[in-house]
């Protein structure tokens, strides 16, 4: 089966004031479909660089990556957007919801993008907050919600263009334990239940711990990699 | 989900519409009393009579002083035999003077014509008769009078048959005409008809001012206006004469309206343009201000023409919105100034689209940079924006 993600020797490099400063030093990584992975890091250690390039919101400096079989450097910034819509699905720190539209809508935006009529949209949205428990909050808006509500929105948003990969990104990061631990249940979840693979980034040994496989991240290369693939 | 973004920022939006609204609405204003001017003055020409004619001594020129006129009734009789049909030419000889009936008096225009005048002008009688050959040759004092003057003089009183003293002298009033406005600033109902031979006797003077020849038609005008100018010029070798047609007047008056307009356009224009600056520089903030959403929306899959679509459709909305309530707010400032000045404005469907179309291009040509800086906006740096 194609893997997920398959990273050769990547590598990431910012100008900053005429000075070049590598941010990722050749990582070799492979993701297979299914999987639930963490990437585990102090901050500074590249580990959001790294998630960033997965998630093809950035392109290596140097090295070859493939999302699904695909070189991204074969890709359109175009074609970038259309396989980011189509296979990847994100959970960031802060949620990012839009403020003054529902949940349904934020839920449904993937859709938009994918040309999906709107009332399937809809219908899709509304399953998808179904099975993260929160049929009963389709018409309020975030700042209606709680933290862990949010971040429950988001991760149906995360999950209703049926992602290949859902990249969760310090996804308990603004939550407290409790609501936190929720969020972990609910990732891990998903992850036995419908086969997406997750990735998660954080810093917080005890959630990196809920995954099967922990990637360490130190200084732009990976230090340790408990999975075995 | 533009109208929603344009909805969360009520004031801004409005005040950046302002802009638009008071471009648009000074366009559909300004045009429309540019263009109520023009049918007006148009509306006055046609009024005179048509295939007009009108011969003076000269060279005509808005900016030279009127000539001397070295004409007389001999000449009349000349251009009737070159035109070959005397009931198509006719004459006059202004001079104002005092009418008095009673006690009441008022200052007119008394104007010496002939028999043939109702041939070339529309000058419809309200009440008696016009000018007749007799009176013309015996000059008889004898009066027709404008519908103004008969008013004040008369009131309700027939006036056919009754006195009026013009300088001292006693008319007798044969006739009122209908009302039938102004043309150039000429009351044309304030005026009274003598015969033309009686006229020169009242005001002391042999010659005349200036001849009438009515062509058969449209297509006469232009040779038969070459022919009398030509002929008059043959027989006083070496002095100037001048013939105007309707046609000519309207154009020149077209012309200068027109361009007259289009300044006023222009200069609305130009606050259209700066409204668009306007919206231009709020795309921008509102750009800045969702640097964030942006980034989100690209990492869910937004392609750069889905955020340069998101933001032009905005800009546009805001633009159009504008452009359609500064339609409305011209369109009734126009129907305003009609109604409260004597200012005529006429309604033009050319101005409301092209405010419209203005509009809409404003929206699009000034939002295009900030919403090509959204679409490019490199979503890793969009959506670590604070």
């Amino acid at each position: 089966m194609t893997p997920a993600f398959e990273a050769v020797a990547l590598t990431r490099s910012y100008q900053l004031e005429g000075v070049s400063v590598e941010a990722l030093r050749g990582v070799d990584l492979t993701v297979a479909s299914g999987e639930f992975a963490a990437i585990i890091g102090p901050s500074g250690s590249g580990k959001s660089t790294l998630m960033h390039l997965l998630g093809c919101l950035d392109r290596p400096t140097s090295g070859t990556l493939r999302v699904g079989g695909v070189d991204v450097a074969t890709l359109t910034d175009t074609e970038l957007a259309e396989l980011r819509n189509q296979t990847i699905g994100f959970v960031f720190q802060s949620f990012h919801l839009l403020a003054r539209t529902s949940a349904l809508d934020n839920v449904a935006l993937p859709l938009v993008y994918r040309g999906v009529p709107r009332a399937e949209r809809r219908t899709r949205a509304r399953a998808a907050l179904e099975a993260v428990g929160l049929a009963h909050r389709l018409a309020h808006r975030p700042a209606q919600m709680s933290g862990g509500e949010q971040q429950r929105v988001a991760i149906a948003r995360a999950l209703v263009g049926d992602p290949k990969v859902v990249l969760a990104d310090e996804p308990t990061g603004n939550l407290d334990s409790r609501n936190g631990a929720e969020v972990m249940n609910l990732l891990q979840r998903l992850n036995a239940d419908s086969g997406v693979a997750v990735i998660l980034v954080t810093h917080e040994p005890e959630v990196a711990g809920r995954a099967r496989r922990q990637i360490h991240v130190r200084d732009g290369v990976i230090e340790l990699d408990t999975g075995s693939s | 989900m533009a109208l929603e973004a344009l909805r969360v920022n009520r004031l801004r939006s409005g005040l950046t519409m302002l802009g638009v609204i008071i471009g648009v609405a000074a366009v559909v204003v300004l045009v429309a009393i540019g263009t109520g001017a023009k049918n007006a003055i148009e509306q006055e020409i046609a009024g005179l009579g048509s295939n007009i004619i009108l011969v003076v001594p000269g060279q005509l020129n808005f900016a030279a002083a009127p000539t001397q006129s070295r004409l007389d009734l001999t000449d009349v009789a000349y251009v009737r035999r070159v035109v070959g049909d005397e009931s198509r030419v006719t004459v006059s000889v202004q001079s104002g003077e005092t009418i008095r009936v009673g006690r009441d008096e008022a200052f007119v225009t008394v104007l010496g014509t002939d028999q043939f005048l109702p041939n070339i002008f529309d000058r419809p009688l309200r009440r008696g008769r016009y000018l007749t050959e007799t009176d013309v040759d015996t000059r008889r004092r004898v009066v027709i009078l404008g519908s103004e003057v008969a008013a004040r003089l008369f009131g309700d009183v027939d006036p056919v048959g009754r006195q009026a003293t013009i300088s001292g002298v006693r008319f007798r009033v044969i006739g009122v005409y209908e009302k039938v406005g102004a043309t150039f600033g000429v009351a044309r109902d304030q005026e009274v008809h003598v015969p033309v031979t009686t006229a020169q006797r009242l005001i002391g003077v042999a010659r005349i001012n200036g001849i009438a020849v009515g062509a058969s038609g449209p297509d006469e005008i232009e040779p038969l206006q070459r022919k009398v100018v030509d002929a008059l010029v043959q027989r006083y070798p070496g002095e100037k004469f001048s013939a105007v047609t309707q046609t000519q007047l309207l154009g020149t008056i077209g012309t200068v309206l027109g361009m007259l307009t289009g300044v006023l356009a222009a200069i609305a224009g130009i606050s259209l343009l700066v409204g668009g600056v306007g919206v231009s520089n709020i795309m921008l903030v509102s750009v800045r201000e969702r640097t964030k959403e942006i980034g989100l929306r690209k990492a869910l899959g937004a392609r750069q023409r889905d955020i340069l679509g998101q933001f032009l459709i905005e800009a546009v909305l805001l633009t159009t919105i504008g452009g359609v309530i500064g339609i409305l707010l011209g369109v009734g400032g126009a129907l305003l100034i009609a109604a409260v000045s004597p200012v005529p404005a006429a309604i033009t469907w050319w101005s409301i689209s092209l405010a419209f179309g203005v509009s809409v291009g404003v929206g699009v040509f000034f939002g295009v940079a900030p919403a090509r800086r959204a679409g490019k906006l490199d979503p890793v740096v969009a959506l670590r924006a604070e």
